[in-house]
C-alpha cells in the first residue's frame, strides 16, 4: 500500500522560491516575530538558571554521541526488555512499511478511529494519509495539530505546529471545521486562546473516552528497563496513553538512551529549551503493560527511513542526536522570517536544513527540494549556540553543501558559472599580484556601475547576488597600496607613527 | 530479509568505522560534578516553583490534612470525590460529596463525571515544583488524575528532593510514572499560556510539614 512519505512535501518549491512567498505575507511574519521572541526570552531566562547549563549540554552531547555508535547494541536491548515487559517491539525499515505494521495492528482490533498523541515521527511517514486510505480515522489531540488537521493545513514548526496562525485563524478554522470532526465549536466562539482552548477540550474529550487505540511517538526509550517516555503540556498525550485498549508508539531508531538514569539530564535541558519551562506540565513514563492500568497491548515500532543512511556519514550523523526541542527554530532569524512551510518538510527551520537532506538523501540538483535546504542559512551559528545536545549545525550545514556541489559537479558536463567564478576566485586569490590587479580593476569597474557608494543591481549571471543586497562600492586604494605609498622607509623608526590619509 | 535484519545490517554497516574495543556500555562522560540546583532550602523552593505552576500550594501541620483537603474542595464546590485505594482514611474530611471508590473499577464515564480526585504522591521535586506520581497505594490507576476538573494531592515534607535526578533515582522504572507540573497547559495559540486543557484544571498541592 501506499502512503505518503511527508519527510519532504512533494510538489513545494525549492526553499528561495517558498522563502520568497513566505517573506510577503506580513501576518505570518508578525505572528512568528511575535511567537519566537516571546519563547526565545523564556528560554533564555530558565536555562540561566542552572548555572552548570553548559556542562548539561556536554553531557547529554556525549550521551547522545555514544549511544549512535552502538546504535545496534542499545536497539537490541530495548527490544529484549520491551518484550519482557509485556509489549511487542516491530521494525521497519521504511514509512511504508511502519505505515503497513500500524494499519494491520489497528485492524486487528477491528476499530475504525484512532486518537494520536503528537509524533513527529508518525507525522514523517505520512501516518494519516495511510490510515485514510485504509479507512481509518486519526484524530490529532494536540491543540496545534487539530489546528492543522481542522484547517487542512501543514505544521510549520516542531513544537508549536500552528505558530503560523493567529487567534482570529483559529477561531475561524473551529467554527467552519469542527462540526465535520465531532462536536461542533460552541454558539458565538470567541478569539480568546482560554475559549479557543476549552472548545478544543470539549471536542475532544468525547473522543477521548471512546478511543479504543491511540497511536503515540516517544521522546525517549530507555534501553535497560525499556521504559518509553511521551513529554507534554496538555493532557492529551496521557489521555491516549493511559484510556485506549491498544496504544501503538512509532519511534525513530535515533531516541533510545542506553539507560533510565540518562533520562536525568534530558529530562532537565528538553522543558528548558523548548518550551522554557523548567519541566514540562506532564511526563509520563511506562515499561511495557501493567496490569489494570492503561492500554493492556503495548506495540513499539522502531523506525528507520533515511535513519541508517544518515548514521553512515560520520559529520552528518550529530543530526540524529536531536530530541525535537525546537530551540533551533525559535532563534534562526532565516526561520523567524520564513516560518517552517518554506522548507518544505515536516523538519523545518536548522536542524530540518541539515536532518531532511540526509534522511531523504541528498539529490544533485541544489536548485530543488532537498538539497537546496543546506543552502537555507546564514551560517550565523545561534542554532549552535541553543541547542541543548551541542548539534553544530553550521558544521553539519557546510558539510552537505559541499556534498550537493559536489553531487551536482559529478551529474554535469560542463561547470556552471558558479563554478568557473569560484575557479578563478581561487587563481586570483592564490597570487598577491593577481589580486592587486583584479582590486584595481574591480574599484574602477564597481564605480561605473554604483550609485550613492552602493552597487544595486549587477549584472549577468551575478543578478542572483545582487537581487537582495547592496553592495558597498570599494574603496579607491586597497590597505596594501595605501601602505606602500604612506608607509616610511624600511630603515626609519618602527616606532614612528604613521602619517598620511588612508582609508583602510 | 526481514526489516528487523535490514535495519539492523543497515546500522551495523554504517558503524563499520567504530572500533571493536569500544566498550558500548561504558560512555565516556565530561567529568562534570552535579551542580546543586536547590539550594538548602528545599521545601520552601518546592512550595514556591509549584505555586509559579500555577499550583494552590498549603502547608499544614499533620494533624491539619484533612481540614485542606476539605477546604481545596470546597473552594472549587466539589460534589463527587474519587478516592484511590489505600489512601489515608484519616486524611480525608468530611465533607457534602459523594465518595467513588475505584473498586470495582469505576468506567470512564463516571470519571469524566467526577469533580476531583485526592492522592499521595510518590515523590516531589524542588526544582522544578513537580509532584510524581507511581500509581502505587494512595494514588490508583492513571485515569483517576486524569479525568476529574481537581486534582488535590498531599505531599509529606520528606518526599520532597532537590531535583530531576533525585527523584528519578528513588523511581522504579517498572511501574508507570506520572509527572505533574501544575495543571494542564498550552501555548499553541499565539504562544499564550492557558491552563486546563484537557487535564485537570486545578492542582491542589496539601504540603504536610511537621509543626
Amino acid at each position: 500500500m501506499s502512503g505518503a512519505d511527508n519527510v519532504v512535501w512533494l510538489g513545494t518549491p525549492a526553499f528561495p522560491q517558498a522563502a520568497r512567498t513566505a517573506l510577503a505575507d506580513t501576518q505570518l511574519r508578525a505572528n512568528l516575530r511575535r511567537a519566537t521572541g516571546t519563547i526565545r526570552d523564556k528560554r533564555l531566562a530558565v536555562a540561566a538558571e542552572l548555572e552548570d547549563w553548559e556542562e548539561l549540554r556536554e553531557t547529554a552531547a556525549a550521551v547522545k554521541r555514544h549511544t549512535l555508535r552502538h546504535l545496534d547494541h542499545h536497539l537490541l536491548r530495548l527490544e529484549k526488555s520491551v518484550t519482557a515487559a509485556g509489549g511487542v517491539v516491530h521494525w521497519a525499515a521504511d514509512a511504508a512499511e511502519a505505515n503497513r505494521i500500524v494499519t494491520d495492528l489497528v485492524r486487528d482490533t477491528a476499530e475504525s478511529e484512532v486518537v494520536k498523541v503528537k509524533s513527529m515521527a508518525t507525522q514523517e511517514i505520512g501516518l494519516n494519509e495511510a490510515l485514510a486510505e485504509a479507512g481509518i480515522r486519526a484524530y490529532e489531540t494536540d491543540l496545534a495539530e487539530l489546528i492543522v488537521q481542522l484547517g487542512r493545513d501543514r505544521p510549520s514548526h516542531i513544537l508549536v505546529p500552528a505558530i503560523h496562525r493567529n487567534r482570529s485563524e483559529i477561531r475561524e478554522i473551529f467554527r467552519r471545521e469542527m462540526g465535520e470532526w465531532g462536536r461542533p465549536a460552541p454558539e458565538g466562539l470567541s478569539d480568546d486562546p482560554r475559549d479557543l482552548a476549552e472548545a478544543a477540550r470539549l471536542h475532544l474529550r468525547e473522543k477521548f473516552l471512546r478511543a479504543k487505540v491511540a497511536v503515540s511517538g516517544a521522546n525517549f526509550a530507555a534501553a535497560d528497563t525499556g521504559t518509553v517516555v511521551v513529554v507534554e503540556s496538555e493532557g492529551n498525550g496521557r489521555m491516549c496513553l493511559t484510556l485506549p485498549e491498544t496504544l501503538i508508539t512509532v519511534m525513530g531508531i535515533e531516541k533510545v538512551l542506553p539507560s533510565f538514569a540518562d533520562l536525568d539530564v534530558f529530562l532537565q535541558l528538553l522543558p528548558r529549551s523548548s518550551t522554557g519551562e523548567r519541566m514540562n506540565p506532564y511526563t509520563s513514563l511506562w515499561t511495557g503493560v501493567t496490569e489494570g492500568d492503561g492500554p493492556q497491548n503495548f506495540h513499539l515500532v522502531l523506525l528507520d527511513n533515511g535513519r541508517t543512511a544518515t548514521l553512515a556519514d560520520e559529520v552528518g550523523r550529530q543530526a540524529l542526536a536531536c530530541i525535537r526541542c525546537s530551540a533551533c527554530l525559535n532563534v534562526c532569524p532565516v526561520y523567524e522570517r520564513t516560518g517552517g512551510h518554506a522548507y518544505g518538510s515536516v523538519y523545518p527551520g536548522p536542524i530540518g536544513a541539515v536532518l531532511t537532506p540526509q534522511l531523504v538523501g541528498i539529490g544533485s540538483d541544489i536548485k530543488s527540494g532537498a538539497a537546496s535546504l543546506p543552502f537555507a542559512s546564514t551560517l550565523c551559528g545561534a542554532c549552535y549556540d541553543a541547542c541543548p545536545v551541542k548539534i553544530d549545525i553550521p558544521e553539519v550545514l557546510v558539510h552537505l553543501r559541499a556534498k550537493a556541489v559536489e553531487a551536482g559537479r559529478r551529474g554535469r558536463r560542463l561547470p556552471t558559472v558558479e563554478a568557473l567564478a569560484m575557479k578563478a576566485a581561487g587563481a586570483v586569490m592564490s597570487s598577491p599580484r593577481r589580486l592587486a590587479a583584479a582590486q584595481k580593476l574591480a574599484g574602477l569597474g564597481a564605480r561605473l556601475v554604483a550609485r550613492d557608494g552602493r552597487i544595486g543591481a549587477l549584472p549577468g549571471p551575478f543578478a542572483g547576488w545582487s537581487a537582495s543586497r547592496d553592495t558597498p562600492v570599494p574603496p579607491r586604494e586597497t590597505f596594501r597600496a595605501w601602505w606602500r605609498r604612506t608607509r616610511r622607509p624600511a630603515h626609519a623608526d618602527s616606532s614612528a607613527t604613521v602619517e598620511g590619509k588612508g582609508r583602510g | 530479509m526481514n526489516d528487523r535484519e535490514s535495519v539492523l545490517s543497515a546500522v551495523r554497516a554504517a558503524l563499520a568505522g567504530v572500533p571493536g574495543s569500544e566498550d558500548p556500555d561504558d560512555i565516556p562522560l565530561p567529568d562534570n560534578p552535579r551542580a546543586d540546583h536547590a539550594g538548602p532550602d528545599v521545601i520552601g523552593l518546592f512550595a514556591e516553583r509549584a505555586a509559579e505552576y500555577r499550583a494552590t500550594v498549603v502547608r499544614v501541620p499533620a494533624a491539619g490534612v484533612a481540614a485542606a483537603v476539605g477546604r481545596a474542595l470546597a473552594r472549587t464546590g466539589a460534589r463527587s470525590l474519587v478516592v484511590p485505594p489505600g489512601f489515608p482514611e484519616d486524611l480525608l474530611p468530611e465533607g457534602p460529596w459523594t465518595r467513588l471508590e475505584d473498586a470495582p473499577p469505576l468506567t470512564v464515564g463516571q470519571l469524566d463525571g467526577a469533580d476531583a480526585v485526592v492522592t499521595t504522591v510518590a515523590v516531589a521535586i524542588a526544582v522544578t515544583g513537580t509532584v510524581t506520581l507511581d500509581h502505587g497505594p494512595g494514588q490508583g490507576r492513571r485515569v483517576l488524575t486524569l479525568l476529574p476538573d481537581q486534582h488535590v494531592c498531599v505531599v509529606r515534607a520528606d518526599q520532597i528532593v532537590p531535583d530531576v535526578p533525585d527523584a528519578l533515582s528513588r523511581l522504579d522504572p517498572c511501574r508507570p510514572l506520572t509527572l505533574i507540573s501544575g495543571p494542564s497547559a498550552t501555548s499553541d495559540i499565539e504562544l499564550d499560556r492557558v491552563e486546563g486543557v484537557h487535564g485537570p484544571r486545578t492542582l491542589d498541592i496539601v504540603l504536610v510539614v511537621d509543626a
